[in-house]
């Protein structure tokens, strides 16, 4: 940039003899494109409060589920005599003595504990006065399970899975609609105002585009960046460091993938919103990627615990952003398998971005009516 | 000098240029004259790389147009525009950036372009918070801020209120008397016939006539003379070879079939009184515009 600073600076009046001047610095123009959207980002109010609700959301989230793992529900129990050393040695309950068996249901009844465990002849020695219902947490606590072998043991439990899957479909299906909107917007704007030809006329249209998708992944990735450290931390400080140590890979390689999957989105969102003119038109034009991104979303949550669906969308581009990492996370990918997906998912975003570039150069002129994509594609 | 040769242009069965060659000499101010859809637009457009010809090419002292070339260009589209939610200092800034500028030297080119359009106070406003003339006179500064050497203004008069018009003619006059080359289109030909050195007029996407606005006016004259004397001028009439086109007392104005025949009306003219002017009539440019696109 610096270079190109000089030679302007020499040429304020005579025309006469002529310089050669270098080529414009591709990426000094596309730096700039991106610094100007990321300012007018940060300048945005909504954007602002809408990133604070999100980073919220993810803390609470964390938090939430720390208070819950620290504090196992306990359940208090009576105890009459010699039933005490029978519940004492059982996990979960805190045991209340009581000093006989009227005493006890007295407890039961006005509600200081839960059940309580009385002595009797039976082969157990104890028995269970509860009020309305049998008392499962306390059954449980006293029962004697025989030693179970699992053949294939699942890593994670079916509802921490769901969690989790939610979680990263919730999060790519956010970010990307937010900075892809973000960015059709930003395109039509410029068109509607008619900036565009000055721009035009300043920079190479793809180093346009390459700034606005820079961007707003620059954005977007630092979103999805901020709420994997503050989850991650949240984690280590409330002590669910067991879990971190199996979400963490997986949220790592979740933010490569977004990394990559959202400058495909970005640039489909920028090809389709520079067809029209009037951001009355963006929504109808980009709709057909904003299923794209919603598609994902809803196939984790109704399929998160289907491994042939979860396989076949950890390898297409426009979900493996959101199925590998669950993939990851339940230990059912091999070493390579996350490699190969993302090879793939580079491979199509550089297509998408040959193709959406396309589009974009021949649509930002025409102003008026609606693109064909037949005209935007011919030129 | 810019050099623009045999440019053709088509949109789908549309042919909107057809060979369209002319050139715009340096410290020449070039005036571009054409009906609404004539091509003015898509020719400027080509010159800025903004669209590709189909053919041709646009050459700057006989070498194709470069990229880092065109960054010297100053260019105002026919369709006006900025980024409403910037602020109007800061938007001057960024495009002088783009066109490859220190940011040091955009913000005192900036500075300096507002001060002199009467923006200086609304620098730091919005440009949405700015009435349509100065919203106006904001992007006179964006095609200006980073100082180009070439000027290529697509309707640069269209919308602004004299006192614009004015600092816009002071600037484009300046450019041009340093060396630069200018061209401009306008509807408004008496503006055009004032300003410009040189003339291209386009019709239909094909040059129907170019060069300097002397020869030009030479070439499209008409044996065509006015005498302004303090007797009636009826005798006129009946000179020979003189047809009178325009008789009102002591002025007339008459065709000659001869520089004989003209000469003999300033004669006799003389002997009957007082002559106060005979001269040659040239066409005006809307004269020649109108005879030209026919």
């Amino acid at each position: 940039m610096s270079t190109e600073t000089e030679a302007r600076q020499g040429t304020d009046t005579t025309a006469a003899p002529r310089t050669t001047h270098p080529a414009p610095n591709f990426w000094a123009s596309v730096w700039l494109v991106a610094t100007r959207e990321i300012i007018s980002r940060l300048r945005s109010k909504a954007f602002l409060i809408s990133t604070g609700i999100l980073l919220l959301i993810a803390v609470g989230s964390v938090v939430a589920g720390g208070i819950m793992s620290a504090n196992p529900s306990t359940t208090s129990v009576a105890v009459v005599g010699s039933a005490g050393a029978v519940v004492g040695e059982s996990a979960g309950l805190t045991t209340v003595p009581a000093d006989d068996v009227a005493d006890a249901e007295a407890l039961v009844r006005d509600g200081t504990v839960e059940a309580a465990v009385v002595p009797d002849d039976s082969l157990l020695g104890v028995s269970v006065i509860a009020l309305d219902s049998p008392p499962s947490a306390v059954m449980n606590a006293l029962s004697v399970s025989p030693a179970v072998e699992l053949l294939e043991p699942a890593e994670q439990g079916g509802f921490l899975v769901y969690i989790v899957a939610l979680g990263f479909g919730l999060v790519f299906f956010m970010s990307a609609l937010t900075f892809g909107s973000t960015i059709a917007q930003s395109v039509v704007e410029e068109k509607q105002t008619r900036v565009v030809e000055i721009l035009m006329s300043a920079i190479p249209v793809r180093a346009l585009l390459a700034g606005k998708v820079v961007g707003n992944s620059i954005m977007a990735l630092g979103q999805i960046v901020a709420i994997a450290l503050l989850v991650g931390i949240g984690m280590a400080v409330t002590g669910q460091r067991v879990l971190l140590a199996d979400l963490g890979p997986a949220i790592g390689w979740f933010a490569v993938f977004f990394a990559f999957g959202f400058v495909m989105i970005a640039a489909l969102f920028a090809a389709t919103a520079s067809m029209v003119s009037r951001q009355e038109d963006v929504g109808s034009t980009t709709a057909p990627v904003t299923y794209l991104v919603m598609i994902p979303y809803f196939l984790v949550i109704f399929f998160n615990d289907n491994p042939l669906v979860m396989a076949i969308m950890s390898y297409v581009p426009f979900s493996a952003p959101v199925g590998m990492p669950v993939r990851i996370f339940l230990g059912s990918a091999e070493w390579w398998e996350p490699i190969l997906a993302l090879i793939i998912l580079a491979v199509t975003t550089a297509g998408v971005i040959v193709l959406g570039s396309r589009i974009y150069r021949n649509s930002l002129l025409r102003m008026g009516g609606r693109v064909t994509i037949k005209q935007a594609l011919r030129g | 000098m810019l050099e623009i040769r045999d440019i053709n242009k088509h949109y789908g069965t549309h042919q909107v240029l057809t060979d369209v060659s002319f050139s715009v000499g340096a410290g020449r101010m070039t005036g571009f004259v054409g009906a609404n859809g004539a091509g003015k637009t898509t020719s400027m457009r080509i010159i800025l790389g903004v669209l590709s010809p189909d053919s041709g090419s646009v050459l700057l002292d006989g070498v194709p147009l470069t990229a880092g070339d065109r960054r010297r260009f100053g260019y105002m589209p026919e369709e006006r525009g900025l980024y409403p939610k910037m602020k109007v200092a800061e938007q001057l800034v960024y495009l002088a950036r783009l066109h490859g500028m220190s940011t040091a030297t955009a913000k005192r080119n900036a500075g300096d372009l507002l001060e002199r359009l009467g923006l200086g106070e609304r620098a730091n406003d919005l440009v949405e918070a700015l009435s349509l003339g100065n919203q106006q006179r904001a992007q006179i500064a964006a095609a200006l801020v980073h100082d180009p050497e070439f000027l290529v203004l697509d309707e640069p008069f269209s919308g602004l209120d004299p006192i614009a018009v004015e600092v816009v003619l002071t600037v484009l006059k300046e450019r041009a008397a340093a060396g630069a080359p200018v061209l401009f289109s306008s509807h408004q030909l008496d503006l055009v016939e004032r300003l410009c050195d040189d003339l291209v007029i386009i019709a239909a996407g094909e040059i129907r006539a170019n060069g300097s606005r002397e020869r030009l006016r030479e070439q499209f004259s008409t044996p065509r003379f006015e005498i302004h004397t303090d007797a009636d001028a009826g005798w006129i009439r009946g000179v020979a070879g003189i047809t009178v086109v325009d008789f009102d007392g002591g002025e007339a104005v008459f065709e000659a079939d001869s520089d004989a025949a003209s000469q003999q009306v300033l004669r006799e003219a003389l002997t009957r009184g007082a002559v106060h002017s005979f001269g040659h009539l040239r066409p005006s440019l809307s004269t020649i515009f109108k005879e030209v696109v026919r």
